[in-house]
C-alpha cells in the first residue's frame, strides 16, 4: 500500500496542532488552537476553520492565514468570529479521534489514533490538509506523550516507530444520522466496490447503530449479498431495524437458500410480513425452501439450477444457460429431466464447450446420476461431497422429481464451525 | 395474557448467561476466602455490608447491561471513544494489573484446593493453567461453561453446613442490619474487600461485552435485567451463608486468620469428614471457571480499548497482541503460585482489595457514560442509581485513604 511521500517539515500532527500558539499579525498571541474543522461542502481535504480559546471559543478560517509551522500559526488578518456548533463542520477532535473508521483498502474497521495533516504552501498563504490517518503505535505514543514531553522530542523518538496509517481517501466515517451525512457529504462509493464477504467483516466489527447506518448507504443487490455472508445473529439485527419495505426489497435480491436462512432466524411474525412484502417470484422459491427443516438437504439446497430435457441438445443447452446469465458466475451442472419433472441426468457444463451442437446432451452425462433425497440429512449430504469429490449435487423429492441443488459452498458454510 | 407470560418467560431463558454468570463467577477463590476470613475473624460483624453490596451490585450490572443493550459497545470502546486514549491506556494497565492478581487468585485457588489432599501444586497448577489454556483456544468454552455452572451447585453445602453448625441466629440478624465499623487496619481492608470481590471492576467489563456477543437489545432488556437481579441474590444468599459458617464454625470457637485452604474449608466443619471434600470441590470449581473466564475477559478488554485486532477466531499472527496478553496473564498467574514462599492466601485476599480500591475509578468512568442522554437516551441512570452508584465512589475512596492512612500510622 504506497503512502504518498510527504516531506518531513511538511508534515504536522493533530496531536501537535492542539494547543498550538496563533499570532496575530502584530505579534499578539491570540490564543491556543483548541480544535480543527473541514467542511466537507467546500472541500474534502482542506482544514477551513481553526478553532481558538479555551472558554469563549471563537474561529478564526484557513483563508486568514500566513503560515503554518511546528512553531504556532501566524494569521494575516486578525478578523475572528465566536464558535457557533455547524452540523456542515467535521471536527477532526470530536468526530474523528478515537472513534472507528472504514479503511477501505484494508477493508477493515479501525479506530483513529491520530491525524497526520500536511502543510500546503498556497499563494494567499499556507492551507493544512489532511493526508492520512494514523491509526497504529506511531500515532499512540504521539496522543500518550502529546503535552508531557516536548514537541520535538516525540518526533525524533516516533521516528523509530513504524507508522501504521491510511491515506484519507480510503478512510470511510460511519454517521448514523442521515442528515449528517449528507451535511458531511459522506459517502460510500467505495464501500460498495467491496466484495460482499469483506463488507460483511466490517459490518460485524461495527455497532448497531453505525452498522444499520452503513448498511442503509448500499444498493440492494450489495445488501443482499452482504447479508447473506454476515454471522446470523447480525442478520437479525440488521433485518429488524429496517422497515418491512427495506427489508423485502433487500431479501428479494437474496439467494433464495440464504434468504430461507434468514427469515428462519427471525420471529414468525417478522418474517411473515417480509415475506408479504416481496414480489411473486422469488417470495415463492422462499417459502418452498422454508418448509425444510435446516439440517437436512431441503434446508441446505437452492432453487438456482438450469435444468434441460432429457431428449436435448448441446444446442439446447446453451440456449438454456443463456436465458440464464445472472446464474452463469457459479454455475457447474446443468441437469436433466424427463415429461414429469424427474432427474435423469447430470451433465458438467465444462462438457459443452467440446462437443458439437448436435451432440445429444444423454451422450455426456455422468454415467450415474448422484443425486440426494429432499429429507436426508446434512451429514449425509456432507459424506457424499467428500467421497465422490462433488461441485454440486441434485435434490430430489419422493417422486423422484427434481427440486433443487446443493454446491460446495453450502457444504463449506456446514463445515465451518461457528464461534 | 398467558401468551405475553409464556413469551417473556421464553426472552428470559433466551438471554439467560450473562447475568447469570457473571454473579456465579462473582463467588471465585477471592470471595470464598475473602467471606471466609471476614466470619472467621471478625465474626458477624461483617454481615451488615451484605444489603448494601448486593444493592450496589445490582445498580452497577443493570447499568453496564443497559449500557451493552442501548449503545452496542462494550465498555473499553464506549470508555476509547468517550475519554481518548490517554485515560484509557492508564485504565487499561491498571485494570491489567489488578486483574492479574486476580488470576493468581484463582489459580491459587486451584492450588490450595488440592493441596489440602496432599497434591502437590506443581501438578495441579500447570495442568489447570494448560487445562484453561486449551479449553479458551480449542474454542470448546461454551460446552464446558455449562458443566461449570452446573458444578456451582456445590455451593449449597454452605447452606446446610450454615444451618448444622447452629450459628447464634440473631446475632447474624441483628449484624446484617446494624453496621458495625471500627478503625483498624485489618477490619477496614476486610471491608474493602468485601466490596471488591463483590463488585469486581473485571465483571463489569465482562458482563458488558457478553451483552453485547449475545446481542442484547433494548427490547429483550428487562428480562436480561431479571436474570441480573436474579443471579445477584441468589449468589447474595450464599454469601451469607458462607460468612455465618466461618463464624458459627471458627470465630465462634476462636477468631483467628485464614492461613491456608484447609482452615477455610474448617467453615464447614459440622460436615464433618465431608467437609474438606465438599470444600476442596466447589473452591476448585469456582477457581477453574474464572480462570478460564477471567484472562480472555482481560485481554478482550484491553485490546477493544487500545484498538488492537482480538477475538479468538483469529489466527494466532492476526491477533499477537491479544493471544500474547492471554498468555501472559496465565503464565505469569500460574507462575506466581508456584514461586516458593508464595503466600496463597494473602494474595487471594489482597486481590480483592484492589478491586475494591480500582472500583470507584471505574464507577466515575461508567457513571459518566451512563448519563449522558446523547448515548444513552431514554435510558439514562435514574436517581436512585445514581445515589447509589456516587454514594459507593464515595465510600470505596473514603476506606480506601483510611486504609492507607492506618496502614502509615501503624508502621
Amino acid at each position: 500500500m504506497a503512502t504518498v511521500p510527504i516531506g518531513v517539515d511538511h508534515v504536522l500532527y493533530l496531536t501537535e496542532m492542539t494547543g498550538m500558539s496563533v499570532i496575530a499579525p502584530n505579534g499578539l498571541r491570540l490564543g491556543r488552537v483548541r480544535e480543527l474543522a473541514l467542511k466537507p461542502s467546500e472541500h474534502p481535504r482542506r482544514v477551513s476553520h481553526f478553532l481558538i480559546g479555551r472558554r469563549t471559543r471563537f474561529m478564526v478560517r484557513y483563508d486568514q492565514i500566513e503560515s503554518i509551522s511546528l512553531e504556532g500559526i501566524r494569521l494575516s488578518d486578525d478578523r475572528f468570529v465566536p464558535y457557533y456548533p455547524d452540523e456542515n463542520l467535521l471536527l477532526l477532535e470530536k468526530d474523528l479521534l478515537d472513534q472507528q473508521i472504514v479503511d477501505v483498502n484494508g477493508r477493515k474497521v479501525v479506530r483513529v489514533n491520530d491525524l497526520a495533516l500536511r502543510v500546503v504552501h498556497a499563494p494567499a498563504g499556507d492551507e493544512l490538509w489532511v493526508a492520512e490517518v494514523g491509526v497504529g503505535l506511531q500515532g499512540a505514543f504521539r496522543r500518550l506523550a502529546e503535552g508531557i514531553l516536548p514537541n520535538k522530542l516525540i518526533r525524533r523518538v516516533q521516528e523509530r516507530i513504524k507508522p501504521n496509517s491510511i491515506p484519507w481517501q480510503y478512510c470511510n466515517i460511519v454517521e448514523p444520522d442521515p442528515q449528517r451525512r449528507l451535511r458531511l457529504r459522506i459517502s460510500h462509493d467505495r464501500l460498495g466496490e467491496l466484495h460482499p464477504a469483506d463488507l460483511a467483516d466490517i459490518i460485524e466489527d461495527l455497532a448497531p447503530a453505525e452498522r444499520g447506518a452503513l448498511f442503509e448507504t448500499l444498493g440492494d443487490e450489495v445488501a443482499a449479498e452482504t447479508l447473506g455472508e454476515v454471522d446470523p445473529k447480525i442478520q437479525v439485527s440488521i433485518l429488524k431495524a429496517l422497515d418491512k419495505e427495506r427489508a423485502a426489497d433487500i431479501v428479494e435480491e437474496m439467494e433464495p437458500d440464504l434468504a430461507a436462512d434468514v427469515l428462519d432466524q427471525l420471529e414468525e411474525e417478522k418474517s411473515r410480513e417480509i415475506l408479504q412484502d416481496m414480489e411473486q417470484v422469488p417470495k415463492a422459491e422462499v417459502e418452498e425452501l422454508l418448509e425444510y427443516e435446516s439440517d437436512t438437504a431441503g434446508g441446505m439446497m437452492n432453487t438456482q439450477y438450469v435444468d434441460v430435457h432429457e431428449d436435448g441438445l448441446v444446442r439446447d443447452a446453451l440456449e438454456a444457460l443463456r436465458g440464464n446469465e445472472d446464474l452463469l458466475k457459479a454455475l457447474t451442472h446443468l441437469f436433466l429431466i424427463d415429461r414429469e419433472q424427474r432427474l435423469t441426468g447430470a451433465v458438467a457444463i465444462g462438457m459443452l464447450f467440446a462437443a458439437s451442437e448436435d451432440t445429444p446432451l444423454r451422450k455426456l452425462a455422468f454415467k450415474e446420476t448422484l443425486k440426494v433425497h429432499v429429507e436426508d440429512d446434512r451429514e449425509e449430504v456432507v459424506e457424499l461431497f467428500d467421497k465422490y469429490n462433488l461441485y454440486a449435487l441434485p435434490v430430489v423429492d419422493e417422486e423422484g422429481e427434481l427440486c433443487g441443488v446443493i454446491t460446495a459452498d453450502d457444504v463449506i458454510s456446514v463445515l465451518t464451525p461457528d464461534d | 395474557m398467558f401468551q405475553r407470560l409464556r413469551s417473556r418467560l421464553l426472552i428470559f431463558l433466551a438471554v439467560l448467561g450473562p447475568g447469570f454468570i457473571t454473579a456465579v463467577v462473582d463467588n471465585d477463590a477471592g470471595g470464598i476466602f475473602t467471606y471466609s476470613e471476614a466470619g472467621a475473624r471478625f465474626g458477624y460483624n461483617p454481615l451488615w455490608t451484605m444489603l448494601p453490596v448486593t444493592v450496589v451490585l445490582i445498580v452497577t450490572q443493570v447499568m453496564c447491561s443497559r449500557m451493552g443493550a442501548v449503545t452496542g459497545k462494550g465498555l473499553s470502546d464506549l470508555i476509547r471513544e468517550e475519554f481518548g486514549l490517554r485515560i484509557t491506556f492508564f485504565v487499561m494497565a491498571a485494570l491489567l494489573v489488578v486483574n492479574l492478581t486476580n488470576v493468581t487468585a484463582n489459580f491459587a485457588g486451584i492450588a490450595g484446593s488440592v493441596e489440602i489432599f496432599g497434591v502437590s501444586r506443581y501438578i495441579s497448577v500447570p495442568l489447570g493453567a494448560l487445562v484453561v489454556w486449551l479449553l479458551v483456544v480449542k474454542g470448546t468454552y461454551r460446552s464446558v461453561e455449562k458443566i461449570f455452572l452446573v458444578a456451582s451447585v456445590f455451593y449449597v453445602a454452605y447452606v446446610i453446613s450454615a444451618i448444622m453448625v447452629e450459628p447464634d441466629w440473631g446475632e447474624a440478624i441483628k449484624s446484617s442490619v446494624i453496621p458495625v465499623v471500627y478503625f483498624d487496619g485489618p477490619y477496614v481492608a476486610i471491608l474493602i474487600g468485601l466490596v471488591g470481590t463483590s463488585v469486581a471492576p473485571w465483571m463489569q467489563f465482562y458482563l458488558q461485552a457478553a451483552v453485547v456477543e449475545k446481542g442484547v437489545d433494548v427490547e429483550q432488556f428487562a428480562e436480561s435485567r431479571a436474570e441480573v437481579i436474579v443471579g445477584c441474590v441468589a449468589m447474595a444468599f450464599i454469601k451469607f451463608f458462607i460468612i455465618v459458617c466461618a463464624a458459627g464454625a471458627i470465630w465462634s470457637v476462636q477468631p483467628r486468620e485464614i492461613h491456608d485452604a484447609a482452615d477455610a474449608a474448617m467453615a464447614l466443619q459440622p460436615l464433618g469428614p465431608y467437609a474438606y471434600i465438599l470444600f476442596s470441590a466447589g473452591l476448585f470449581n469456582a477457581s477453574l471457571l474464572a480462570a478460564s473466564i477471567l484472562p480472555l475477559s482481560t485481554a478482550y478488554s484491553v485490546c477493544e480499548g487500545l484498538g488492537f485486532e482480538s477475538g479468538v477466531n483469529h489466527r494466532f499472527e492476526d491477533a499477537k497482541v491479544f493471544y500474547g496478553l492471554y498468555t501472559l496473564l496465565i503464565v505469569v498467574g500460574a507462575g506466581l503460585v508456584l514461586w516458593p514462599g508464595f503466600p496463597l492466601v494473602r494474595m487471594i485476599l489482597l486481590s480483592q482489595v484492589l478491586n475494591g480500591v480500582l472500583l470507584p475509578i471505574i464507577l466515575i468512568l461508567i457513571l459518566r457514560l451512563v448519563n449522558r442522554r446523547d448515548l444513552m437516551g431514554k435510558y439514562v441512570n435514574s436517581k436512585f442509581d445514581n445515589l447509589m452508584a456516587y454514594g459507593t465512589v464515595v465510600v470505596m475512596i473514603g476506606l480506601s485513604l483510611t486504609l492507607v492512612a492506618l496502614t502509615l500510622w501503624t508502621s
